[in-house]
């Protein structure tokens, strides 16, 4: 008697077995250290702690390991661990201005107070494959610089005081939070800005570069980047004070954007922003540019129909786990839902060929 | 047992979505908001019918986890095994036996009764998004009773298939009110959504959660003209023999040689028995 090959306990143990063999790779070379990961994949590693929203290296790094390198895999250890943490309270707005800056360039001037610092960049390398990397040399400690740590005023404070910049509206209510309620529609920038910081680097990338192709253009400059640590605190109602509790590395990007006015506003330069923990400069920058495509609203600006321009496109379908989960599910048996589309489809073929007969 | 708390989520997690549950209950098919936490296994696989089964279950529950009827599909057995794990309650695979059952995609054959509750997992919870994409539409277009787009589908299947040409997940007006999705049973299942059981619906994705409460009208769309009409393969069971259940087909060999046997997995053995 034939029966259906279903899985069971057995395969789905037999598969995890093989799983992590696979992942161990060839056992005559030495194991990964989740420090070794941490410190010479680190971009990969802060990938992981943006876009799945904790800061913490040590962690993010296992999950790369344990994720083989699939980073959105990692990402998604990341979140399910994060879900489980409890949410103690919220932070007071980091100062990005008091930043520690190991890079901050600016696109739309010259020559700005504190300089450029291009940092540790591969802007200006160039791409060659390095062999002797291969080879195991190691490259001479550079010399960097010992200098004190220099904060420096950020650049949109230099053009707001010309009143050349859009003011963005202050206010100290407690951010909305989409962990913890359900994403609802229309969203407000506060909200918009937390979605699209955890949101995919390649989906934001694609769409970034659409507006610069046309798709509701924006005529982004990047005013300011800007990589480096900052404190972050705490208010303790038992104190009256806040305290820092943590330091984390933050990218931020805040665009200067023409716009010649409309109906809302006078002509100004607007601002996109995009502010990613960890070092993640491409994410940042493709941020900021949607940000600023998805403000056409409170600009009064015309939609055009961009992809970018719809909060509802763009918010429902920027989160990497939530895609690749639906997506690979389709991987999962579907005979029931199948059977029921093959008897349809034979009836419908059945009927048609009773009508055609009956033609004849 | 386990480091984490009862069935995985931790207490004000399941409050929030137990909320959502009455409240759905309390709107027949009405679709609920709720704060979708993001679980051990991937969206897609489940994660909203889990959150529903967390949220219900109790240490006396005996539950039950199938996957297109069968209780030995691997998804389902890595369902079951998660909750023998996280909350420690009995499991079954009988029908009769269980005090929840977590199903995808099918309703069991057995008769539920009252003092069961079924969990659906829903992949799509919107009956009108593959006619609407935008969820601001939707939401309205449930809150002014305008399913009218639908019934014009439903006819236009008609005038060019010459019958209504949805197999799965067969939209049916709830309670005289909500259209709602009953998740991608097949469309022979549909009858057996007036029953009973408790049933709930996760949609962990898309973040919503409904309910049918026992006996709750539950009417398939269709028209005078064109009744609705449960189908099924054209077959008997190679196994039990059963001609009024729903069954999968399957290719024997390399000639394409076909047969049938119960989709669900339970009722089949319990006929053998």
């Amino acid at each position: 008697m034939y029966v259906a090959a279903k899985g069971g306990e057995e395969a789905i143990a037999a598969a995890h077995e093989w799983l992590a063999e696979a992942r161990r790779g060839d056992r005559s070379l030495p194991a990964l250290t989740t420090a070794q990961i941490a410190e010479q994949l680190s971009l990969a590693v802060a990938r992981v702690m943006s876009e799945g929203s904790l800061y913490d290296t040590e962690l993010a790094a296992l999950a790369v390991k344990q994720a083989r390198g699939d980073l959105i895999e990692a990402i998604f250890l990341i979140r399910a661990y994060r879900t489980t943490l409890p949410r103690l309270g919220s932070s007071r707005p980091i100062d990005t201005g008091a930043m520690i800056c190991e890079r901050r360039v600016s696109a739309t001037f010259k020559d700005i107070p504190g300089g450029q610092v291009l940092g540790p960049t591969f802007d200006y390398t160039h791409r060659l494959v390095d062999f002797a990397l291969a080879a195991g040399d190691e490259t001479a400690a550079a010399r960097i610089a010992e200098t004190a740590p220099l904060t420096r005023a950020r650049v949109s404070e230099h053009l707001g005081r010309e009143g050349l910049l859009r003011d963005e509206p202050r206010h100290d209510d407690t951010p909305p939070d989409l962990t913890r309620a359900p994403l609802e529609l229309p969203a407000e920038r506060p909200l918009r800005l937390q979605a699209l910081a955890r949101a995919d680097e390649g989906f934001l990338l694609g769409l970034a570069y659409s507006t610069q192709r046309g798709y509701g253009r924006t005529h982004a400059f990047v005013g300011e980047l800007r990589i480096g640590a900052v404190d972050v605190a705490v208010e303790i109602p038992e104190l009256g004070f806040a305290i820092d509790f943590a330091e984390i590395v933050v990218t931020e990007c805040e665009t200067v954007n023409q716009f010649t006015g409309s109906r809302k506003e006078p002509a100004q330069f607007t601002r996109g922003y995009g502010l990613v923990m960890g070092r993640c400069e491409r994410k940042s920058i493709s941020m900021s540019l949607v940000d600023r495509a998805l403000q056409w609203q409170e600009l009064g600006e015309d939609n055009v129909g961009a992809p970018a321009q719809d909060a509802e496109f763009v918010l429902m379908h920027g989160d990497n786990i939530q895609a690749t989960g639906f997506l690979e599910h389709i991987k999962l048996p579907h005979y029931v839902d199948f059977q029921a589309e093959l008897e349809l489809i034979r009836r419908l073929r059945r009927d048609a060929d009773e009508i055609r007969e009956a033609a004849e | 047992m386990s480091d984490y708390n009862f069935a995985y989520l931790d207490e004000p997690t399941k409050k929030m979505i137990r909320r959502a549950i009455l409240k759905g209950l309390a709107v027949p098919g009405y679709q609920v908001p709720f704060a979708s936490r993001e679980m051990p296994m991937p969206y897609g696989w489940g994660t909203g019918g889990v959150q529903v089964t967390a949220a219900c279950l109790t240490p006396e529950d005996t539950l039950k986890v199938i996957d297109q009827g069968a209780d030995d599909t691997t998804n389902a057995v890595s369902i079951r095994s998660f909750f023998a794990k996280v909350a420690g309650v009995a499991t079954t695979t009988r029908t009769r036996e269980a005090s929840l059952i977590q199903t995808r995609h099918r309703i069991p054959e057995t008769p539920l009764r009252s003092d069961q509750i079924l969990v659906y997992q829903v992949p799509i919870p919107e009956p009108l998004r593959f006619l609407e994409p935008r969820e601001t539409e939707t939401r309205r277009m449930h809150a002014l009773e305008e399913y009218g787009l639908m019934h014009v589908k439903l006819y236009e299947d008609i005038a060019r298939h010459g019958a209504i040409a949805t197999s799965y997940a067969y939209p049916a007006l709830v309670n005289g009110r909500h259209v709602f999705d009953p998740s991608p049973i097949p469309r022979f299942d549909n009858p057996k959504l007036e029953s009973p059981a408790i049933q709930l619906f996760g949609a962990g994705r898309e973040q919503r959660i409904y309910a049918l409460p026992p006996f709750t009208r539950v009417q398939s769309l269709d028209f005078e003209d064109h009744p609705f009409e449960a189908s099924k393969a054209d077959g008997a069971c190679a196994l039990c023999g059963a001609t009024q259940t729903y069954l999968d087909e399957i290719v024997a060999d390399d000639q394409g040689t076909r047969r049938f046997q119960c989709s669900d997995t339970d009722y089949c053995m319990e006929r053998r028995a």
